[in-house]
């Protein structure tokens, strides 16, 4: 089972950040053999702020290439597995007791899966409300860096040492929107109608929780919510372009991978990305690629972003009448090695009930399996909630 | 059949920051190789660009100094292509809403004033630059230049001669170096110039095939280059020498010839779309107005008051105008000192002199002009003797003097109006030198310059020349 990149020295308050987030005294791959070794010159924010806070950085977890996949299973380390069934790495650590709390930078809903697997709470907060700065950039219109830990307190702790302005990242909101304030009881929950169409075993979560918040004297209204489906296609248009553009970089000139196999600059180029990037990554490169091209550029890239303001507007309604959306976090209770080298596409999938809030930037909650949305800048409330449950 | 050339420029100019367009590294020409590089302005993964301030404070000048609307929401994009001078492979841009558009520039040549219309400026940041080695037959990188803040200008293909495009160059450069947009050095690479052209017979409306020299970077060069291929279409089209084709051309200069570059280079996909780091720039009445604020007038707007209400020559207000340096410090010290004349003279004849010396240009003047007012008001009112006026002005280089009357008293240039310590200095000197005493008295008027200068010079320069001419000969007269 492959948990960790590099493991550290663990001295108390440990936390394991995952292999997206830079760091200067462990190399940073991105889960790539393009960047096997790398060693950044600067660290994170995020892994600044952990210190700050006297938490100690006990080591990098595997990723899966850039995180775009389902659940680490396309790192060049190999997967992190037990028995061929699928675990997401940083959250294994939190699972092993390694860790209190793992930080990872979401791209396409790999950490929310991880923890709604192995039974942990999860927050993505509002994006803006934690820097980016010195994660590796894949998708950065949406990417988020977030927090998986075994109950809501040590999520909220760890939460509260991150989030804060940051001057070195141009989409870091202002100081007073960052911190996590006071939040009323929820009232009201819509269940998202569209994205009941995990297993039994899934939905089952769901009714449970629903249970719960009817319980607490919440009223739970089903939604139809099916502008919630448009996210998957938009989001995943929107993720390969800025991936695409965001890992050109990787060229083998500078750092990391270089093909010993060239003779000329456009062979150093080409053959270096050849040897170096992972199935998934070649393929949502290309992807990308063909979304901006001049013919397609509006036909697609620019449709997607206007699908991602349909999504937000309509949320901004839900959320108007609504405290929080209920949601599966993905289909099924397991994921195999197997399954997923079958289907190479099985994140894209998936993706239907992430994407939203990855477009959107929305804050999430994972707990007891499922999935709780909130409006932006709801992370207090939505924190509040879960602790209900 | 005669034909007209359409030609049509886009100028680089890199704008006159301190520091690069998303970093603090220097923006500065002429360090050491790789000297200003960070991880954000070498392609480091992590670094997230913030944007620089005053490029866009420029770009907003540059803009209003060329009668653009300048647009309030302004965004930047990225522009991908592989190429071992840009370290992100993708170059930061503005490809959907450009800071500036619709301006225009007026030009005057042999054939009389005429608009050019300027299409857009757009805020961009410029790529490495590769050095080759012969040595180690190598190619090597150079990132300072990297991320330096550039606008492109790009005009409307209004221009017809190579006459009117050294013009609207001439006019662009003396308006943006004006504004203190860029130091616009064609040698040094801050103003460089592409050229689209083509031609058609005259009176046609249809544009006819366009070629594109990039890179060009002197006027020389601009005006043999388009020379060359409007002879070069002109034959094409008349002869059928060849077929022309849309594409990017290289103007060699020494052999006087374009070539075709492989199409290879030229073509390309550039996949541009919106930076999702960088928000949009929006400009709000209050920044708006700061820069209207600071836009100087034209050129020959002060020109013309330099000579007129002013009173200065043609020649010396030309001398100022050549340079915004120049003129602010003119205008300043005649606002000390309430002479024109004088205040020219200081700036075209004494700074100029010690700018030579340091082998620096007028733009480069940065003494301040109220100082140096008050040097002046200390002369004229025989405070200071001009020759210790020049020591002070030599100290103004050195570093700001706030107060110079302080200066000049603290440092002894102040001119004595003690005339007994004159009279003791005179008597001194009389006793000394007999010899020229006795000249004197026999008719050599050169023999008191001699007495004279070794006056001046025991008393350091600080005394009434007038007052001291008086006493020497008082004191001869009484021996
Ligand atoms: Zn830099």
């Amino acid at each position: 089972m492959k948990v960790y990149i590099t493991k550290s020295e663990a001295t108390g308050k440990n936390i394991v950040v995952d292999d997206m987030i830079l760091t200067t005294d462990m190399p940073t791959t991105a889960g790539s053999k393009m960047l096997d070794g790398y060693m950044s010159l600067f660290e994170a924010q995020a892994v600044t702020a952990l210190k700050e806070n006297g938490y100690t950085i006990c080591g990098k977890a595997n990723t899966g290439e850039f995180n775009l996949d389902l659940l680490g299973e396309t790192s060049h380390f190999g997967p992190c597995e037990e028995n061929g069934v699928l675990k997401g790495a940083a959250a294994q650590t939190v699972k092993m007791g390694d860790a209190m709390a793992a930080v990872t930078l979401e791209v396409n809903g790999s950490s929310a899966r991880a923890a709604a697997l192995a039974g942990l709470v999860m927050m993505k907060p509002t994006y803006g409300t934690v820097s980016r700065f010195g994660t590796i950039p894949a998708a950065c219109s949406g990417e988020t860096v977030c927090v998986t830990a075994a109950d809501v307190d040590t999520v909220k702790e760890v939460l509260t040492a991150l989030k804060g302005h940051d001057d070195k990242d141009g989409t870091s909101l202002p100081q007073e929107k960052c911190v996590l304030g006071q939040a009323m009881p929820a009232k009201k929950v819509a269940v998202a109608k569209s994205l009941l169409t995990a297993d039994a075993d899934t939905l089952a979560k769901v009714e449970a929780v629903k249970a719960k918040l009817i319980a607490n004297g919440v009223e739970v209204v089903e939604i139809e919510a099916e502008q919630l489906l448009l996210a998957k296609s938009a989001w995943n248009i929107l993720m390969s372009a800025e991936l695409c553009n965001n890992v050109s970089k990787y060229d083998g000139v500078k750092y990391g991978y270089r093909t010993p196999n060239y003779t000329n600059i456009d062979e150093l180029y080409t053959n270096s990305r050849t040897e170096a990037f992972g199935y998934l990554t070649k393929s949502t490169v290309l992807f990308g690629s063909e979304t901006l091209s001049e013919a397609n550029y509006f036909k697609v890239y620019d449709k997607a972003q206007r699908i991602r303001r349909v999504i937000s507007e309509y949320l901004t309604a839900v959320f108007a009448e609504y405290d929080a959306i209920l949601a599966p976090v993905c289909s099924k209770t397991e994921y195999t090695v197997e399954e997923t080298a079958a289907n190479k596409y099985m994140a894209y999938e998936e993706s239907t009930y992430t994407a939203p809030s990855m477009i959107t930037g929305i804050p999430v909650v994972v707990t007891g399996g499922v999935q709780l949305m909130g409006a932006p800048l709801s992370d207090a409330a939505l924190l509040a909630m879960a602790e209900t449950l | 059949m005669k034909y007209e050339t359409v030609i049509g420029l886009e100028v680089h100019v890199e704008l006159a920051t301190k520091s690069k367009i998303f970093c603090s590294c220097s923006a500065e020409f002429g360090a050491e190789q790789n000297d200003h590089v960070c991880p954000a302005c070498s392609g480091m993964p992590g670094m997230l660009p913030i944007v620089n301030k005053r490029v866009v404070d420029l770009g907003m000048t540059a803009g209003m100094m060329l009668n653009c609307d300048i647009n309030r929401v302004t965004t930047f994009d990225k522009k991908s292509y592989y190429y071992p001078d840009l370290p992100n492979a993708y170059q930061t841009t503005q490809w959907f809403s450009p800071i500036c558009v619709n301006g225009r520039v007026d030009i005057e040549t042999s054939k009389g004033p005429k608009s050019i219309r300027i299409k857009q400026i757009h805020m961009e940041e410029d790529a490495g630059k590769l050095v080759h080695d012969d040595w180690s037959d190598t190619t090597l990188v150079d990132f300072n230049r990297t991320s330096v803040p550039l606008i492109e200008i790009v005009s409307q293909p209004d221009i017809s001669s190579a006459e009117e495009a050294i013009a609207y160059l001439e006019r662009l450069r003396d308006l943006l170096r004006f504004a203190k947009v860029s130091d616009c050095r064609w040698e040094q690479g801050s103003m460089r110039c592409d050229v689209n052209l083509s031609i058609r017979p005259e009176g046609s409306d249809v544009l006819g095939v366009r070629t594109e020299m990039k890179n060009m970077n002197s006027l020389s060069a601009i005006t043999r280059a388009i020379k060359y291929e409007v002879a070069r279409h002109t034959r094409a089209l008349e002869k059928g020498t060849e077929e022309l084709v849309q594409e990017t051309r290289r103007w060699d200069d020494n052999e006087g010839k374009s070539y075709a570059m492989r199409t290879k280079e030229t073509a390309g996909d550039y996949r541009y779309f919106p930076d999702p780091n960088i928000m949009p720039v929006v400009i709000d009445d209050e920044w708006f107005s700061r820069i209207e604020k600071t836009l100087p007038e034209l050129p020959e707007v002060k020109r013309e008051k330099y000579t007129g209400e002013m009173g200065l020559s043609e020649y010396d207000a030309d001398q100022l105008v050549s340079s915004r340096a120049l003129c602010d410090v003119f205008e300043d010290a005649v606002s000390v000192c309430g002479s024109a004349k004088e205040a020219a003279n200081w700036i075209i004849t004494d700074c100029m002199q010690v700018l030579n010396k340091k082998k620096m240009t007028a733009d480069m003047l940065d003494i301040n002009g109220t100082s140096l007012g008050q040097l002046i008001k200390l002369v004229s009112e025989d405070k200071v003797s001009r020759g210790n006026a020049k020591r002070i002005l030599a100290a103004m280089f050195e570093g700001e003097i706030a107060d110079v009357e302080a200066y000049a008293k603290e440092y002894g240039f102040i001119v004595s109006n003690d005339t007994s310590a004159i009279e003791n200095i005179v008597k001194e000197a009389i006793a000394a030198d007999p010899k020229s005493v006795a000249d004197f008295k026999a008719g050599k008027e050169k023999a008191l310059m001699a007495l004279f200068g070794k006056c001046m010079k025991q008393l350091k320069g600080n005394a009434n020349p007038q007052v001291l001419r008086e006493i020497l000969i008082a004191e001869i007269n009484k021996i």
